[in-house]
């Protein structure tokens, strides 16, 4: 099959220019830890409120981890669990959350914690506050009525 | 030269023109939904009659993402066959018609349960969501009703493969059979997830459904859908804009290749549409998030092939220096310009493409509103413009109509109004996405919320341009009801590029299904396989059903 | 492709009729665009926490 000179050139650049963007993503999701939220840890939708650690929602300090805090965080309809938390500025942060009903999402806008809430399964995340200020959470997917009233707030402070 | 006209069959043009209304009356009704819905968000309108935001929503997805595609999709590609390949024989356009109206009733359940608020699932019903069961039954006869069509279009390319042994096929056949094909293997994991999960489960037969395997299913056929709508623009953009400029097509062998190539890599990547979903693993996310990298090769083909035919034939016309061809190009000839700027559109269409299926990269945008921003520029932009220009001729080529002056000049007027409002709106959408509005969701100060009240001022300019598009739909109802019942009766060209002469001969391993096919179901086990036994293996327990709107 | 030392008093009118340099500067200018977008969010990716 015939190729024009030039268009040879530009698939070569293209082409190369697509492995260099997989490059730098494989390394910065496998060698620097920034792949995005993949947890594999299940629960019985039914009964999250019975099950550690969901059977008590909040912000928890915990020693020995590669975090300082765990946010354990329930979502329903049309609401999260716990609706507000503090974190001092700079901490390590373990976010752990899931679905009591359907589908939701779990986003802080303006940051890149943006992850699904699946019912039967656990979404983890884990990031290292480095900005003060007031970080809206907002369901970002459609969950029924009240889908746009569901929100909580993380206020990072010093 | 005076070449004389190419007619299609009239019964064949008659079950193409039956499916291009259906598509333009979805074009109406879920333009409206959309009008709705930018008012709603900017903050200053509410909805009449208890009608909700979302159940305007799911119209709005359904019509246009849905069903005003699929009927032009296929109102289309019967006409192409029809006129590349020849007038259909009796079963084939026996199977168009019954396809045209099984889709047809399956759009009317659909519409039907939407309209009694008994399936404000919008267009992507995930469970556990759980919608009446007319509804999902609904969806499997426009699903199975393109099955009976494309048997139709597979049946015409077989005969003609058999009359003309060792040829390659007529180009715009084959690309028309390659979107068939990708629709149909696209559309089995749609009915898989239909068919033994949700119509079961909503006809309470069982009680739960598995969650993450419906949605997998889904977006096994979610990705390859918008291939499905991109490739007839395509095929436009290949073999029919080359003609009615008056150039020759610049390589029907790399037509056909790119063709390929989106057959077998628009399919095993559903997972960049879950990028941040749990119970998959990273590492079969990131192997989806190469084999899409391999999509965006096909497209930079595509890129050279449109700028070299359009600076050929530039140059023939005396056009020199690095872009004197540019100026030489039919600017006034709406069945050019008004394509030329969905191709335009594709350009930041397909950088947005790109940094959502970025792996980790999607976080930044995932589920905001920049991706409502993304696909208005592919499908509502580079695809729908298309559609348009397609029908400036399609339509009066099938009447027995012409395109007038008058019509041409107003249609270039439509593409202006449609460019001008897509930008304030994709704009719009795009940089409030990157602040995290989310996309999906009706009009909200999340409590008064700083960032949230920050948003307002990009939902007014969406309105904005949301407003200037429904005028663009109003303008190309009025071209497309002259052309199809008052415009003057006439001759108008179904135009079909050809290659130079004495251009090398196609490669017959080009047109060996064995092998393509073969291949994509290599491609789809490896993507596949182990994330779904995984799924199947290691799964939590199942989800009752939810219906909370 | 041809032959400079022949072609070189009509050079430019040569190139002109068959050449396609247009239509590789704007592939590159596509090109370019496309690593730039690309750029820009993946900065807003590293930037954001």
């Amino acid at each position: 099959m015939h190729m024009h000179r030039y268009e040879k050139w530009w698939l070569t650049l293209g082409t190369g220019s697509l492995i260099i963007f997989l490059i730098i993503l494989g390394i910065s999701a496998f060698h620097q830890g920034h792949q995005p939220p993949s947890a594999k840890a299940y629960i019985n939708p039914e009964q999250v409120d019975a099950i550690a650690p969901f059977d008590e929602p909040g912000l928890k300090k915990v020693e020995g981890k590669e975090w300082d805090y765990e946010l354990v965080l329930v979502a329903s309809t049309f609401l999260y669990n716990p609706g507000e938390v503090e974190v001092p500025k700079g901490a390590t942060l373990k976010i752990i959350a899931t679905t009591k009903d359907v589908i939701h999402g779990f986003e802080v806008a303006g940051t890149n914690i943006n992850m699904m809430l699946e019912p039967g399964y656990i979404s983890e995340y884990t990031t290292t506050l480095d900005k003060t200020g007031e970080f809206l959470v907002v369901c970002n997917e459609y969950c029924g009525v009240g889908h746009h009233t569901m929100k909580s707030m993380i206020k990072v402070v010093d | 030269m005076s070449e004389r006209i190419i007619k299609i069959d009239r019964k064949d043009g008659k079950l193409a023109m039956a499916h291009i209304y259906v598509g333009f009356i979805a074009l109406a009704l879920g333009g409206l939904a959309g009008l709705l819905q930018v008012l709603v968000r900017s903050g200053s309108f509410t909805l009449p009659a208890g009608i909700g935001y979302y159940q305007v929503l799911t119209v709005h997805g359904v019509l246009l993402g849905l069903v005003l595609t699929t009927f032009f999709i296929l109102g289309f590609q019967h006409a192409a066959i029809s006129r590349t390949s020849g007038t259909y024989s009796r079963t084939s356009r026996l199977f168009g018609w019954l396809g045209f109206w099984v889709m047809l009733l399956g759009t009317v359940m659909a519409a039907v349960m939407i309209l009694l608020n008994e399936a404000t699932v919008l267009y992507t019903f995930y469970a556990p969501l759980k919608a009446h069961w007319i509804f999902y039954l609904g969806l499997t006869f426009v699903v199975v009703g393109s099955w009976l069509g494309g048997a139709g279009m597979i049946m015409k390319y077989v005969e003609w493969r058999k009359q003309h042994p060792g040829e390659s096929s007529p180009l715009l056949t084959f690309m028309a059979i390659i979107n068939t094909v990708l629709w149909i293997v696209a559309t089995l994991g749609v009915a898989g997830t239909v068919l033994f999960q949700l119509l079961p489960w909503s006809l309470g037969l069982v009680e739960r459904v598995d969650v993450l395997i419906s949605r997998t299913l889904f977006w096994y056929f979610g990705h390859p859908l918008v291939y499905f709508w991109l490739l007839p623009a395509y095929m436009a953009w290949y073999v029919i804009i080359p003609k009615i400029i008056g150039a020759k097509i610049f390589s029907d062998s790399l037509a056909r290749l790119s063709f390929i190539l989106f057959l077998l890599f628009s399919i095993p990547v559903g997972f960049h549409h879950q990028l941040v979903e749990p119970g998959i693993d990273a590492f079969w996310k990131f192997l989806q998030v190469v084999l899409t990298f391999m999509v965006v090769i096909p497209s930079l083909m595509t890129a050279f092939s449109l700028f070299a035919t359009f600076e050929m034939y530039g140059r023939s016309k005396g056009g020199t220096g690095l872009f004197g061809w540019f100026k030489k190009l039919p600017w006034g000839d709406a069945r050019f310009t008004v394509p030329f700027i969905g191709m335009v559109a594709f350009i930041p269409a397909g950088a947005g493409g790109l940094i959502n299926a970025s792996n980790q990269m999607n976080q930044v945008v995932h589920n905001t509103i920049w991706v409502t921003g993304h696909f208005h520029l592919t499908l509502a932009t580079s695809v729908v413009l298309t559609f348009f220009g397609i029908s400036y001729w399609l339509v009066p080529h099938l009447t027995g109509r012409v395109l007038t002056k008058a019509m041409n000049k107003m249609a270039i007027v439509q593409a202006i109004v449609w460019t001008v409002g897509m930008g304030i709106m994709s704009g719009a959408m795009h940089a409030v996405g990157l602040l995290g509005a989310p996309r999906r969701s009706s009009f909200s100060t999340y409590g008064d919320a700083q960032q949230a009240l920050d948003w307002i001022p990009y939902q007014v300019a969406q309105a904005i341009g949301g407003t200037i598009l429904f005028i663009g739909i109003i303008l190309v109802l009025y071209i497309f009801i002259n052309l199809a019942f008052f415009a003057p009766k006439g001759e108008e060209e179904f135009p079909v590029g050809e290659q130079a002469e004495g251009s090398e001969k196609t490669p017959m391993v080009l047109e060996n299904w064995k092998i393509w096919l073969t291949v994509l179901a290599a491609l789809i086990l490896v993507a596949y396989t182990v994330p779904f036994m995984d799924m199947f293996q290691n799964g939590p327990p199942p989800s009752k059903g939810f219906k909370v709107w | 492709m041809a032959n400079p030392e022949l072609n070189r008093k009509t050079q430019t009118k040569v190139e002109d009729s068959s050449s396609l340099k247009g239509t590789l500067t704007s592939v590159l200018l596509l090109g370019g665009f496309l690593v730039l977008s690309w750029i820009g969010v993946f900065l807003l990716f590293i930037n954001r926490f």
